[in-house]
């Protein structure tokens, strides 16, 4: 009888939340790509697009329209089923890494119902998004194996092995963190943040380490290699046309924007607002989730610009450079950080 | 080494990466504030159709054929400007002024038809230096893009100024300030 009786407020609840998360990232996917040209313009003396509409803000918009009208090409050597399950897994696992982070400060309504600002508060939290983020893999895998382009499989090939390498140091850097945090949940890493202190300063080195491998699993500059469009052929989605390709560029700017989540919620508190204790200011609960949520997205915009400047800053490592990096210094690092932080972890209980 | 072309030469240095250098890092972030400083810079970019650059005061555009204060056409087909145009661009044909013409033509010759092709035309501005009637000048306009070749042979109306008392303002738009640079005394 307890499975029967539905609860249709946590469904309408729910299904808002998710239905907003979905939203709030297509929104800032598409920001995302007209700050990308905005900050590359900026960064480099020149100003940027501005025509379509007040400084340029309908570009996007522009942009979407035109890759919905453009011709779509699938080859006639492909796997057609395939090749169109490459693009919507891509996005799809986008989308679902979202399902677990905090997005704000408990809404506590009137009549004392708490109602969390997260889709799914399960216990294993953050590994669910590791799971995810390597099911993401399949995207440009199944893409560049169903083009049957020789360049595409072999970029495919180049994008799984450094996605699959950089997951390593990332989970180790992540390790660190949880020995502290004692949880896997991703409202009780905040919690403790939130009491404790930012992660971000107990484990500045882990911070470094995940963050350079957050750049890698979103394929960006300067590790950007399954998508070098000058020198490497552009990449597993080289026969891609239409709104397929703008699937796939697309999936790359939420990645980003849900990276930039993960990372200020597993290393800079998540909401927490710094320097203040926000509890003993008695605003309504309406206010608190208010700012909470936009303390959070002012985090993840810091990431997501930092993901810009350094896009417009550095060159595209080589893939042996690429591959030494990742295999011959963060995982070593990644380790050496793991067990200073245990064995303080370890000193400390005692 | 041989000698230096410029004085912004600089040696390659080929000594191992120290260990700052091989982390990246330090150069990465040194960097990064290169880009963000640019971030804050004058934006070098003019916003084109709003904002127009002015061009040099010896800038050679688009010719016109100048007419007198009085609106009369200066030029008599002498032809010295086809004679002296290295591109070969101008054409014309002579007329003889008939009476009851005075208030058109300053001579009693003129062009009947006056083309030049605008494809063929280098803009060296020699046939306003050979001009003995202050007839051809080069304007500050430059030719605007056009659909087919045909559209670049300007012809006699699309040279001659406008009227100097009948449309006095396009008059001193087209006229500018370079006609009074090539002047002869």
């Amino acid at each position: 009888m307890y499975l029967l009786s539905i609860d249709l407020w946590f469904l309408l609840e729910k299904a808002l939340l998710i239905g907003g998360i979905i939203g709030l990232s297509f929104f800032i996917a598409m920001y995302t790509t007209y700050a990308e040209r905005k900050v590359a313009a900026w960064l480099q003396d020149r100003r940027g697009p501005n025509r379509a509409g007040p400084f340029g803000i309908f570009q996007p918009l522009a942009d979407g329209g035109k890759l919905f009208f453009k011709e779509e090409i699938i080859p006639l050597a492909s796997n057609k089923f395939l090749f169109i399950l490459g693009p919507a897994m891509a996005m799809i696992t986008a989308l679902v890494a979202s399902t677990v982070i905090p997005w704000a400060a408990p809404f506590i309504t009137k009549g004392g119902n708490v109602i969390p600002m997260q889709v799914a508060d399960v216990d294993m939290g953050i590994l669910l998004v590791f799971g995810i983020v390597s099911v993401g893999v399949y995207g440009i895998m199944i893409g560049g194996w169903a083009s049957n382009n020789k360049f595409s499989l072999m970029a495919a090939i180049r994008g799984a092995s450094q996605m699959v390498s950089y997951e390593l140091p990332m989970g180790m850097a992540l390790l660190a963190v949880l020995f502290m945090t004692g949880s896997l949940k991703m409202s009780e890493i905040v919690s403790v943040q939130v009491q404790n202190g930012w992660n971000v300063i107990y484990q500045p080195l882990g911070f470094i380490i995940f963050f350079i491998c957050a750049l890698a699993e979103c394929n960006r500059t300067p590790f950007d290699l399954p998508e070098a469009e000058n020198e490497l052929n552009f990449g597993y989605h080289q026969e891609y046309s239409s709104m397929k390709l703008g699937f796939y560029l697309f999936a790359e700017y939420i990645n980003m924007f849900i990276s930039a989540a993960i990372m200020a919620t597993v290393f800079l508190g998540g909401y927490d607002i710094p320097f203040v204790n926000e509890a003993s200011w008695g605003l309504s609960s309406f206010w608190m989730t208010f700012i909470s949520f936009s303390v959070l997205m002012s985090k993840i915009c810091f990431f997501l610009f930092v993901f810009l400047w350094i896009r417009w800053t550095i060159p595209r490592f080589r893939f042996d450079q690429l591959m030494d990096l990742g295999w011959k210094k963060l995982i070593p690092l990644a380790l050496i950080n793991m067990i200073i932080t245990a064995a303080v972890m370890l000193w400390l209980n005692k | 080494m041989g000698k230096q072309l410029t004085n912004r030469g600089k040696e390659v240095d080929r000594s191992p990466m120290t260990f700052l250098e091989s982390i990246y890092l330090w150069n990465i972030i040194k960097g990064m504030g290169i880009t963000i400083s640019h971030l804050f810079k004058k934006k070098a970019t003019i916003n084109y159709p709003e904002q127009k650059r002015s061009f040099s005061k010896v800038f050679r555009g688009l010719h016109v054929l100048n007419r007198d204060a009085e609106g009369r056409e200066n030029c008599t087909a002498c032809g010295l400007c086809a004679v002296a145009c290295p591109a070969e661009a101008i054409t014309m044909e002579a007329a003889e002024r008939l009476p009851g013409e005075e208030h058109l033509y300053r001579e009693e010759k003129y062009a009947a038809k006056y083309e030049i092709n605008m494809l063929r035309c280098i803009f060296c501005g020699l046939c306003e230096e050979a001009c003995p009637k202050d007839a051809i000048y080069l304007s500050e306009t430059f030719a605007p893009a056009n659909y087919s070749r045909k559209g670049f042979i300007y012809k006699k109306e699309d040279l001659v100024i406008p009227h100097p008392i009948h449309e006095k303002e396009a008059y001193e738009k087209a006229r500018g300030g370079r006609v009074e640079i090539n002047k002869k005394d």
